[in-house]
C-alpha cells in the first residue's frame, strides 16, 4: 500500500471532523460517545501503524513506504519514514489511546477535548514522516494550535498564563527556522528532505556585521533550526516555559506534552542539524553538550525542591532531555542509539508518571505533595506501580531508563570525559529526587483526614498502566528491540556526519576515531 | 482616441455607465427605499465584470500607454471588484436595520471602485492621479455616511484632510518626475531612468509619489489615520476600506515602481523595505493594547500592508506574485472576519468591544470555531492559508538577499500572534459575562464567515489554482 503514511496520518483528523459535524448534544450520551468514538479512531490508528512496523525493512537505511505528490509554491507532498523516524511514529500511535484512556474523567466540553487531541495526533505523526521541510514545518507548527487550546480550555489556574507562554515561547522558536528553511529552499532549490541530506550546504567562513562566522552559512541555518528545536526540547535555558504548561495542562495534556511533543525537538536535532549542516554540528557541540550537562544538574536539583508532583516531573523531564541532547551531539554510534532510545523510553515513563498523578489529582485535585503522604496504606496497587515508574525514571537496570541514559554516557564518554563526568552526577541526583518524591506521597503513615477515604486504582486505569509497564520492562530486558531497528539509519548518519567532518576538518579526529584510539 | 482604446477601457466605461444609471434610478425611484435594489445591483455587475475580465487575454493599451490592461491589472481588478461585491452585501442588513442604507452608498462604492480599477490600470501619472482621486473622494464620503454621528463624521473629516495631504505630496512627487524626465508616461520614465545616473530630482519625486501611496495603503509612517477612520466609519464600510482599496493601492504601487522606477530597485527598494518594517511593528506593537476590535483590525491591516510591502522590496517577479497572493489571501481573511464583527452586537446595538467575546464559542461553537481559524490564518500559522502568505513574501525577500527583513518580518509576526491569540483567548477561555446576542447573523454574513474559514483550510491542498494567475500576472509587470 502505497498511501500508508498518508493513511496513518490522517485517520485521526478524519475522525476529528466526523466528531466536529456529525456528534450533537452536549449531554451525558453525547460525551460518552464522543470519549468512545476517539477512543476507537486511535486504535484503529495504532492497528494500521502496526502494518508499518511489520513492512518496514530495518536495513535499507534509506527511506521507505515514500509517497510523493506535488503541491502549492513548488514544494512536494512528500512522506516516508526510515529508521529514525519510524518509532516515533509507533511511539505516538500507541500512546495516544492511552492518553484518550487517560481523560475519561473530563467532564467539560468533552467533544471538542476529544477532537483537539485527535487532531493533534494527526499533526505529531505527521512531524515524524514529513519528508518535505515546508510540510515537516506546517506540522510541526500547527500541533501548537490544538495544544494552545489543550491548555487554554480544560487547564489549571494559570492556564491562560501558561498557554500565551507555551504558544508564544514556541512559535518564537520555529519562525527563525522559517526563515532558515527558505534560505536553504533559495541555495538548494529543493525542500526535499532526502535530497537536502546529501546537499552540501556551504560552511566556508564569512563575515557578519564585523564579525567572522566560522562555519559561514551552516553556522546561520543550524542557529536558527537550533533555536527552535532547543526550545521544542526544551533545553537549558529556554525550558522555562515546559514547567508552566505542564502544571497548568489537564492530565492527557501533560502526557502527550511530555511524551511525544518534547520528542520533536529531538528528532530534528537528529534530522537535520546532524544531518544537514554535520560542520556547524561539528563546531557547535561542545556547547550543546556542555549545555545538556549543565541541564541536567541544574534541573535535577531545582527538581529537589519542587512542592508541585507536575513541576518536579516536569524538571525531571528536562534533565533526561539533556541526556538527549547530550547523546545526538557525541554523535557516535552509542550516543545516538541511545538518544533515540531515551526519548523512546521517556516518552513511555514520563507519560506514565504524568498518568500516575492524575490518577490521585483526579481524586483530591490537588498536585501539592504536601497533601499527600501513607497512600501505600489505602492503594497498594498504585504504590506498585508509581515505585515501578520512579524506578524506570531514575534509571534502574532492568527497566528502559537505564539503557538510555547509559548508552548516551557512554557516547559522551569517548568525546567528552569531563560532560560524562557532570552528567552522571545526574544520575545520583535523579535518584534523589525521585525517590524524594516516592517517600513524600506514597510511603509512611496515612494520616491526612481527607486521605482516608481514598480509592485505589480502578480496572480503567489498570488497563492504562499495563501497556506501560510491559513497554518499560521489554525496552529495558531486550533493547535489541529498539536498536536492531534504529542501528542501520544511526550508522548510516553518523558515517555520513565523519565524512564531512573528516572532508572539512582533515586534521581534527572525528568521533568514532577516537573511540578506535 | 480609436475605437481600439475604446474597447480596451470598456470594462471602466461599463462600471461608468452603470453608476450613472443607478444614479438616475435611485433619484426618479423611491430613493432610499430602492437602496437594497441598488445594492445588490451593483453587486452583480462587480462580478459580472470580474467574470468578464477573468475570460480576457493578452495586454492591450490604450490612450498611447496612459491605460494598461494586462494580466496584472485583471488578477488585481478581479480581487477589487469580487471583494467590494462580497462586502457590500455582508454589510446590507447592518446598514439597513441602522438606518443608514441610503442609494448613495452603492453608488459610491461603485465610483471608487472605477477609481480603483483605473488606478490599477495607469500607465501615466496623470491617469494614476485621476483614479486615485476618484476613488478617495468617494470613501470620504462614505467614512460619514452616518451624519448625525460624531466619529463618523470626524471619520470622515479625518480622512479628508490627511488624503488632502498625501494627493498634495503625490501630485508635488508627480510634477518633479515630469520635470526631470520629461514625461509623465511610465513608458517614458522607465527610459530615463535606463539612461544611467538616476538624476537627484527624479529620486525626489519617487520618493514623493512613494509617501503618498503609502498613505493610502496606511504604511507606517503614514498610517496615523487608520485607526481612528477604521473606528468611526459604519463597519461596513471599515470592512470597505480594509479589502479593496488595500489591494488597488498596493496594486499601484507594484505598477509605478515596476513600471516606471524598474531597473532600480535599490532606490525605491529601501524605501519600501523601510515602510515594510515600520509597518510590521508598529501594528503588531500597537494592536496589543486595542479594546475595541475594529481599531484592533486596524492595526492589523497595517501590519498586514508591511508584510505585502516585504514582497515588493524584493523588486523580483517572485515578489510581485508573492505580494498578489499575499493581498487575495489578506481580502479573504478580512472579509471573513468583518462578516463576523457585523453581527456583533447586544440587545440591536452594534459591539466592538473585544471583551465582549467572552465565552462565545459556548453559545455558538461553529461560529467561533470559523473565527478561530482566521485569527490563527491572520497570525500566519499553520495549516492556514495565511501562513502560505507570509511564506511567499519571505521567500521573496530571502532570494534578492534581504535576510534581514525576512528576520524582522517573522519576528514581528510572533508579536503579532499575541493579539489574535487574545480573541481566541477571549472566545474559548475568558470568563463567563453578558456577552453579545447570539443567534443574530444574517445568512449571507454567515456565509461569508464559513466559506471565508473554508478557504483558510482547504487552500492549503492547491491554493484554488490562484499561483498559476499570480505568477502570469508577475511575469507581465516585471521584465
Amino acid at each position: 500500500m502505497s498511501n500508508l503514511l498518508s493513511l496513518i496520518t490522517f485517520i485521526p483528523l478524519v475522525g476529528a471532523a466526523i466528531l466536529a459535524l456529525f456528534l450533537r448534544g452536549g449531554d451525558a450520551a453525547a460525551a460518552r460517545n464522543a470519549r468512545w468514538f476517539a477512543l476507537a479512531v486511535s486504535v484503529i490508528t495504532f492497528l494500521v501503524s502496526l502494518k508499518l512496523l511489520w513492512g518496514f525493512n530495518p536495513a535499507d537505511t534509506g527511506f521507505q513506504f515514500v509517497e510523493d505528490r506535488p503541491w502549492i509554491l513548488g514544494l512536494h507532498y512528500k512522506m516516508g519514514v526510515d529508521g529514525l523516524s519510524v518509532l516515533f511514529v509507533m511511539l505516538t500511535t500507541a500512546l495516544m489511546p492511552l492518553t484518550i484512556g487517560a481523560c475519561w474523567s473530563v467532564e467539560t466540553r468533552v467533544k471538542e477535548y476529544m477532537i483537539a487531541f485527535l487532531a493533534l495526533e494527526s499533526l505529531m505523526i505527521g512531524v515524524f514522516t514529513a519528508l518535505d521541510l515546508v510540510l515537516f514545518y506546517v506540522f510541526f507548527e500547527a500541533g501548537l494550535i490544538p495544544m494552545f487550546l489543550i491548555i487554554g480550555i480544560w487547564g489549571g489556574k494559570r492556564r491562560i498564563y501558561a498557554a500565551f507562554k507555551f504558544f508564544l515561547y514556541t512559535f518564537l522558536g520555529s519562525v527563525l527556522m522559517l526563515v532558515a528553511m527558505i534560505t536553504m529552499y533559495v541555495q538548494a532549490g529543493t525542500t526535499d528532505i532526502p535530497t537536502l541530506l546529501q546537499f552540501h550546504f556551504s560552511a566556508g567562513p564569512f563575515h557578519l556585521l564585523g564579525w567572522q562566522i566560522a562555519g559561514g552559512v551552516q553556522t546561520l541555518l543550524w542557529l536558527a533550526f537550533f533555536a527552535s528545536f532547543a526550545v521544542k526540547m526544551p533545553m537549558w535555558p529556554v525550558h522555562t516555559w515546559l514547567p508552566d504548561a505542564h502544571v497548568e495542562a489537564p492530565t492527557a495534556g501533560s502526557v502527550v506534552l511530555a511524551a511525544i511533543l518534547l520528542k520533536m525537538g529531538g528528532y530534528g536535532f537528529l534530522r537535520f542539524s546532524i544531518g544537514m549542516f554535520p560542520i556547524a554540528s561539528h563546531l557547535l557541540a561542545p556547547l550543546v553538550v556542555w549545555m545538556s550537562a549543565i541541564a541536567i544538574v541544574y534541573t535535577s536539583l531545582v527538581a529537589l525542591v519542587q512542592e508541585d508532583m507536575k513541576k518536579l516531573i516536569a524538571y525531571s523531564s528536562v534533565a533526561h532531555m539533556g541526556y538527549v541532547t547530550m547523546g545526538i551531539f557525541a554523535v557516535n554510534q552509542q550516543g545516538v542509539d541511545g538518544a533515540i532510545f531515551q526519548m523512546l523510553s521517556h516518552g513511555f515513563v514520563s507519560g506514565a508518571l504524568f498518568l500516575c498523578v492524575g490518577v490521585i489529582y483526579d481524586r483530591m485535585h490537588t498536585r501539592e505533595i504536601a497533601a499527600y503522604g501513607g497512600l501505600v496504606n489505602r492503594m497498594p496497587a498504585y504504590a506498585v506501580v508509581f515505585m515501578f515508574f520512579t524506578m524506570a525514571n531514575v534509571g534502574l537496570p532492568g527497566t528502559s531508563g537505564f539503557v538510555g541514559e547509559f548508552l548516551t554516557l557512554m557516547g559522551i564518554f569517548q568525546v567528552n570525559t569531563w560532560v560524562a563526568a557532570v552528567a552522571a552526577s545526574g544520575v545520583i541526583l535523579s535518584a534523589s529526587y525521585a525517590l524524594y518524591l516516592y517517600r513524600r506521597v506514597v510511603v509512611g503513615d496515612l494520616v491526612k483526614e481527607a486521605l482516608k477515604s481514598i480509592t485505589d486504582m480502578n480496572l480503567r486505569e489498570k488497563v492504562i498502566f499495563a501497556p506501560l509497564v510491559a513497554m518499560t520492562l521489554l525496552l529495558g530486558v531486550y533493547p535489541s528491540a529498539v536498536t536492531d531497528i534504529i542501528g542501520p539509519s544511526v550508522k548510516a548518519l553518523v558515517t555520513h556526519y565523519d565524512t564531512q567532518v573528516a572532508a572539512a576538518f582533515p586534521t581534527t579526529k572525528t568521533a568514532t576515531q577516537l573511540a578506535k584510539n | 482616441m480609436n475605437p481600439g482604446d475604446f474597447s480596451t477601457v470598456l470594462p471602466e466605461v461599463l462600471v461608468a455607465v452603470y453608476a450613472m444609471a443607478a444614479l438616475l434610478f435611485g433619484v426618479y425611484t423611491g430613493k432610499d427605499k430602492a437602496a437594497g435594489t441598488i445594492l445588490w445591483a451593483t453587486a452583480a455587475v462587480f462580478v459580472a465584470i470580474a467574470v468578464w475580465l477573468g475570460t480576457m487575454t493578452g495586454t492591450h493599451t490604450a490612450f498611447s500607454g496612459m491605460f494598461i490592461n494586462d494580466a496584472f491589472a485583471r488578477f488585481a481588478k478581479v480581487t477589487v471588484l469580487l471583494s467590494a461585491a462580497v462586502v457590500m452585501v455582508i454589510g446590507q442588513e447592518f446598514m439597513a436595520k441602522r438606518n443608514l442604507l441610503r442609494f448613495e452608498y452603492p453608488i459610491l462604492i461603485a465610483l471608487s471602485v472605477l477609481g480603483m480599477m483605473l488606478m490599477i490600470s495607469a500607465g501615466d501619472l496623470i491617469a494614476l492621479y485621476m483614479g486615485l482621486e476618484l476613488q478617495s473622494l468617494s470613501l470620504y464620503v462614505v467614512a460619514s455616511l452616518q451624519r448625525d454621528n460624531a466619529k463618523s463624521t470626524e471619520a470622515g473629516l479625518k480622512y479628508f484632510v490627511l488624503g488632502a495631504l498625501s494627493s498634495g505630496l503625490l501630485l508635488y512627487g508627480a510634477s518633479l518626475t515630469y520635470g526631470f524626465a520629461g514625461t509623465t508616461l511610465f513608458s517614458g520614465i522607465v527610459t530615463t531612468v535606463h539612461q544611467g545616473a538616476m538624476p537627484i530630482g527624479l529620486l525626489f519625486g519617487l520618493v514623493f509619489l512613494l509617501a503618498g501611496l503609502a498613505f493610502k495603503v496606511s504604511a507606517v509612517p503614514f498610517h496615523m489615520w487608520t485607526p481612528d477612520v477604521y473606528e468611526g466609519s459604519p463597519t461596513p464600510v471599515t470592512a470597505f476600506f480594509a479589502t479593496a482599496p488595500k489591494v488597488a493601492a498596493m496594486a499601484l504601487i507594484a505598477r509605478l515602481a515596476e513600471g516606471a522606477f524598474g531597473s532600480a530597485p535599490k532606490d525605491w527598494g529601501q524605501i519600501i523595505a523601510f515602510l515594510s518594517v515600520a509597518s510590521m511593528f508598529v501594528g503588531a506593537v500597537a494592536a496589543i493594547g486595542q479594546k475595541d476590535i475594529k481599531r484592533l483590525m486596524a492595526y492589523s491591516s497595517i501590519s498586514h500592508m508591511g508584510f505585502a510591502l516585504m514582497g515588493l522590496a524584493a523588486g523580483t517577479a517572485l515578489g510581485v506574485k508573492a505580494m498578489l497572493i499575499y493581498m487575495a489571501i489578506y481580502v479573504t481573511m478580512n472579509i471573513g472576519t468583518f462578516a463576523f464583527i457585523l453581527s456583533m452586537q447586544k440587545n440591536g446595538q452594534p459591539v466592538t468591544d473585544i471583551a465582549a467575546l467572552r465565552q462565545y464559542s459556548r453559545r455558538e461553537p461553529l461560529k467561533a470555531l470559523a473565527l478561530l481559524v482566521l485569527m490563527f490564518s491572520l497570525a500566519g500559522v499553520p495549516p492556514m492559508v495565511g501562513f502560505i502568505g507570509k511564506f511567499y513574501v519571505i521567500w521573496a525577500a530571502v532570494q534578492a538577499g534581504l535576510g534581514g527583513l525576512a528576520i524582522l518580518g517573522v519576528i514581528a509576526s510572533v508579536i503579532g500572534a499575541f493579539y489574535y491569540l487574545r480573541i481566541v483567548y477571549f472566545m474559548y477561555f475568558g470568563e463567563e459575562v453578558e456577552g453579545i446576542d447570539s443567534g443574530v447573523m444574517n445568512p449571507v454574513g454567515y456565509a461569508a464567515l464559513v466559506v471565508a474559514a473554508f478557504i483558510m483550510v482547504a487552500g492549503m491542498v492547491n491554493l484554488f489554482g490562484i499561483e498559476g494567475l499570480a505568477q502570469a500576472a508577475a511575469q507581465t509587470l516585471v521584465h
